[in-house]
């Protein structure tokens, strides 16, 4: 697959989606730097998946454009499934496989010289090699999501979606899969992250947007964002505004 | 891409038959039920059925491994639905391999499991007094045949496996399916029902078939029957194939 220099990963223009009458993008508009983790904020029905998964070509939009990777998703989506990999809301391993089945077979439809090798590799990055041969469905939820995770690294892709990836985890496994995102980005992988934990974003992220009844309407980093609310006057409260009076503020409730 | 259909078909079937694999359950569930009504029908009903001078299991064994495949399909449509739900599917879609490897890789598992399904209850019939007098080739007949109703049978319950919500609306639409060869030549000759019965029996699907693989299993010639049954397997196939294609278009957009 061919890998055309453009300087964003993801491009996003005046996209558009209607589920029948129910309008669930409106123009989204979208620069995802590479090697950058951004992070998509978005309360439940906001878009956030939607938007994903016509990203990573499960979904057409009705209107507007979108390049990931420098491959447009309606026109070259055999060039998006290329350069991407996408985890889920649920995590998608296969329970009756074991951990290392489920990365071989990964690792088998991306054509890989050598399966059980990267199989190998990546439970240990993901410190799943004790784990390795009992079947997923025996592992805990941050196991899963860990395993999910690496299966989405099998094939090194330039670009990575990760879907609300610490829903419903615990907080231990939630700052495992943060190490895990961090390592991701630290290897030059551009991350697409969605979230509805502002904790998450605000740990993670180096550019963050608000994605709210179907456009974004802020786009920037944490600190940028941050300037957005009128500097405190008369109060001696030291803590800074965080990102979830941001959040709140500029969604207007 | 093309050139991986092969590939990428072999490797997600290995998968589908790993499940099939680690839970033999399904297979002794599938053959359990026509074993039983075999011994049922054999020791109870059996005696009062006038056959003329063919064993009686001889006679309706045709029908019950057609049952046998009507209640295996079941599960090929919970398995698929399996998927669908469980997010690994929309992993696959998101990956650069063959879209229709997907669902060939559930079909080929599909008669896989049948025919060992089909292997036990015909194990079981020869423990009961089944004496087969077809040679090669009237074997080979029956097995072609036993393969194209499942083939035909396992487009039709992707159907289900691609749209159902739940496991029994997955496996609901077996139930006539595997009550249609009752109302047939199975079991009884359709000369002692009554008109309209009679003219159904005679006329739907399932009876051709069992009348030629009846034929093909006592060394007899196929008879008339044999183009009847092969235009019902591939007109049920051809109709069914292309609907799964229209469901599955549909659900990968």
């Amino acid at each position: 697959m061919s890998n055309p220099p453009t300087p964003t990963a993801i491009h996003v223009r005046g996209l558009e989606k209607s589920f029948k009458e129910l309008h669930v993008l409106r123009g989204v508009d979208l620069e995802v730097a590479r090697g950058s983790i951004f992070a998509l904020l978005g309360s439940n029905g906001a878009g956030k998946t939607t938007l994903v998964r016509i990203l990573s070509t499960l979904l057409k939009a009705d209107a507007g454009t979108a390049k990931v990777n420098g491959f447009d998703v309606a026109a070259q989506a055999a060039g998006v499934r290329g350069s991407i990999s996408l985890t889920g809301q649920f995590a998608a391993v296969d329970g009756i496989l074991s951990g290392r089945e489920n990365l071989v077979l990964v690792a088998r439809l991306w054509h890989l010289k050598n399966p059980g090798a990267v199989a190998d590799d990546l439970l240990r990055r993901f410190s799943l090699t004790e784990a390795a041969s009992r079947r997923a469905a025996t592992y805990s939820g941050g196991m899963r999501r860990r395993l999910d995770i690496a299966m989405s690294l099998v094939a090194d892709p330039p670009v990575v979606f990760l879907d609300e990836p610490t829903a419903g985890l615990d907080p231990q496994a939630r700052i495992e899969v943060w190490q895990a995102v961090r390592t991701l980005a630290q290897g030059g992988t551009t991350v697409l992250l969605t979230t509805q934990y502002l904790e998450e974003a605000e740990q993670l992220a180096d550019r963050i947007a608000i994605l709210h009844q179907g456009r974004v309407i802020v786009d920037g980093t944490l600190e940028e964002l941050r300037r957005l609310l009128p500097p405190a006057k008369v109060e001696y409260v030291e803590k800074q505004p965080s990102l979830e009076d941001v959040f709140l503020a500029v969604v207007g409730n | 891409m093309a050139t991986h259909v092969l590939s990428d078909t072999a490797v997600l079937t290995g998968r589908t038959l790993r499940h099939v694999t680690r839970s033999l359950d399904t297979i002794i569930t599938t053959a359990i039920t026509p074993i039983a009504m075999m011994l049922m029908f054999v020791y109870v009903f059996g005696g009062a059925v006038d056959t003329g001078p063919v064993p009686y299991v001889n006679y309706m064994l045709p029908g019950i491994l057609l049952i046998t495949i009507a209640s295996g399909i079941a599960y090929t449509a919970m398995r698929l639905m399996t998927d669908m739900q469980g997010g690994i599917f929309e992993r696959f879609q998101s990956m650069p391999i063959a879209r229709s490897s997907v669902l060939w890789a559930h079909v080929l598992t599909s008669v896989a499991a049948n025919v060992i399904s089909l292997v036990l209850v015909v194990g079981v019939a020869f423990l009961i007094g089944f004496r087969p007098d077809a040679g090669v080739t009237g074997w080979l007949g029956a097995a072609g045949l036993l393969v194209l109703f499942t083939l035909a049978l396992t487009w039709i319950a992707v159907i289900p496996g691609l749209t159902a919500k739940t496991v029994d609306g997955a496996s609901a639409f077996s139930y006539p399916l595997i009550f249609l060869p009752v109302i047939s030549s199975a079991f009884v000759p359709t000369a002692t029902m009554p008109g309209p019965v009679r003219a159904f029996a005679e006329n739907q699907p399932v009876t051709s078939v069992i009348d030629t693989l009846r034929n093909l299993l006592t060394g007899q010639p196929a008879g008339p029957g044999l183009w009847t049954a092969l235009a019902w397997c591939a007109g049920i196939l051809a109709v069914a194939y292309v609907l799964a294609t229209v469901v599955y278009r549909r659900k990968v957009a």
